[in-house]
């Protein structure tokens, strides 16, 4: 495998690997970029600073929170997609990954537009319960859950896709039923697909800002996330929002070579 | 083949006149002013028909940012001096800057004051959803000051990133109240009505403008700040609600 990589690479054109060389600078010069002009000497000060801290513990949270989710509701959605024929599916699929494509902004107003207070779910939900949406912390799950599932039920999808029937079957001649197929063999052999799923859709969750900004607000302690420290940040504090930027960058950058090492397998 | 992607991309960023005839101007002003000053490039535009604006609204202190990050500026018009002065410590006001107008702040509440909020002392309930323009934007700052004059402590639900979002809250039904300017409330005027703020614990707000050195016609950037002091223009700041400097 590794021999056949390596002639791969060398039977390469050279504007080819010039282009590359191009898409690869743009890709990291930001990031290095952000290293250079962070103000490591005051990363004291600025990190201590608690609304840095409350930040922090707010993006953890929800990007967790909104795996969770994406895992719990996203895994079956998947399932369904790749294997339940119903009339309508491809508008359907179409519909569920849309937030993918969507201007995040644009999925905060339509994520007020349903649970805002003059929303239709929202408006019966404080009617009946006296419970607000908007400006809460699981707003921000909310949030970053509708951007964020999507590229787990994509990724998971691709996976069953790729799933050889033929398993199932054996399994189901050994006298196993459907539920335990699932458990023993199906889900099992999703493992890589379903870490990639999470990874993608994590790392979604914590860059989240268009959505959580427009539907619920921006409020240190409560549902100011980094992202949205960083975007306030850079107007008051310019030398905070470099540091925040690169606490964000870490984290990232920490979570996806942890997940690498352990399940993920792509491009390896 | 990479040099002709190269020069597509460079005629890209550059601004592309196709037409010998029309000269364009960027103003970047305050979200506050997005009407007023819409209004006041369409008059411009008459005066100079072939003169297009191009505008960009947003936070004074962001527009200040952009502006010394070496945006595309010909004019710029802010909601404080201290944002002002940001531009002009770079070294990069030809023309200015020139108070334009004054505004002061008010309450924006739903239509009808379902809530029945009367006075700045109202808004320490902590039933109702109260949100704030962040400190980082000039009206952020102003709404401090009032209620810092006013002795009231707040516990806003949310901090918006510019003065419009925090009004659009209340628009939307989200939030009960919000601290914004008083021509804010008019613009949106269908869905939010204003309760007056006490003068003695009010602010007046300061609106700058100036033409940037980095204007690609100097020329016609100082004519749109002495059109915005014109007779024709402090009618129509008037006509917005706002105040003469």
């Amino acid at each position: 495998m590794r021999n056949r990589a390596r002639n791969t690479e060398a039977a390469l054109p050279r504007s080819v690997v010039v282009l590359a060389a191009v898409a690869l600078t743009f890709l990291i010069l930001p990031t290095v970029a952000l290293a250079v002009r962070t103000p490591w000497r005051r990363a004291g000060v600025l990190l201590t600073d608690p609304v840095v801290g409350q930040a922090l513990v707010r993006s953890l949270l929800a990007s967790v929170l909104a795996a969770v989710l994406a895992v719990l509701f996203g895994v079956p959605l998947a399932l369904l997609l790749a294997r339940a024929a119903f009339p309508g599916k491809a508008v359907v699929r179409a519909l569920a990954v849309l937030p993918m494509v969507l201007p995040p902004v644009v999925g905060g107003v339509g994520l007020l537009a349903a649970f805002g207070r003059r929303g239709i779910v929202g408006r019966p939900l404080e009617a009946l319960t006296g419970i607000t949406v908007p400006f809460t912390t699981a707003a921000i799950v909310l949030a970053a859950a509708f951007v964020a599932m999507p590229f787990l039920v994509v990724t998971v999808e691709a996976g069953v896709r790729q799933h050889d029937r033929r398993l199932d079957e054996a399994a189901a001649t050994l006298g196993a039923d459907r539920a335990m197929t699932l458990r023993r063999v199906v889900l099992p052999l999703l493992t890589p697909s379903l870490a990639a799923g999470i990874a993608l859709a994590w790392a979604r969750a914590l860059g989240e800002f268009g959505a959580t900004i427009t539907f619920a607000g921006n409020m240190p302690g409560r549902t100011q996330t980094l992202p949205l420290a960083v975007y306030l940040e850079l107007d008051r504090n310019p030398e905070a929002a470099y540091l925040l930027s690169f606490l964000l960058l870490a984290v990232s950058i920490v979570v996806l070579v942890a997940l690498r090492d352990r399940f993920l397998r792509i491009g390896t | 083949m990479l040099a002709a992607a190269a020069a597509a991309l460079l005629a890209g960023c550059a601004p592309v006149t196709t037409d010998a005839t029309t000269e364009t101007i960027t103003v970047f002003a305050a979200a506050s002013l997005t009407d007023v000053v819409t209004d006041l490039s369409d008059a411009f535009g008459e005066v100079h028909p072939q003169v297009a604006v191009q505008h960009n609204f947003a936070g004074s202190q962001t527009l200040a940012r952009q502006v010394v990050a070496g945006a595309d500026a010909d004019v710029v018009a802010f909601a404080d001096t201290s944002s002002m002065a940001v531009v002009v410590d770079a070294g990069l006001v030809a023309e200015g800057p020139h108070p334009v107008a004054t505004n002061t702040m008010a309450i924006a509440v739903a239509a009808g004051n379902p809530r029945d909020i009367t006075a700045v002392a109202d808004l320490a309930d902590d039933r109702l959803l109260v949100v704030l323009p962040a400190d980082s934007v000039p009206a952020g700052r102003y709404a401090r000051t009032v209620l810092d004059r006013a002795g009231v402590d707040v516990a806003p639900v949310s901090l918006e990133p510019h003065v419009r979002a925090a009004l659009t809250k209340v628009a939307l039904g989200d939030a009960d109240a919000a601290l914004v300017y008083a021509t804010d409330i008019a613009a949106a005027a269908d869905r939010v009505e204003a309760v007056p703020i006490d003068a003695a614990v009010n602010v007046e707000a300061e609106y700058p403008m100036a033409a940037l050195t980095s204007a690609s016609r100097p020329d016609l950037a100082a004519e749109y700040v002495a059109f915005a002091r014109s007779a024709v223009g402090r009618e129509i700041f008037a006509a917005h609600g706002f105040g003469a400097p």
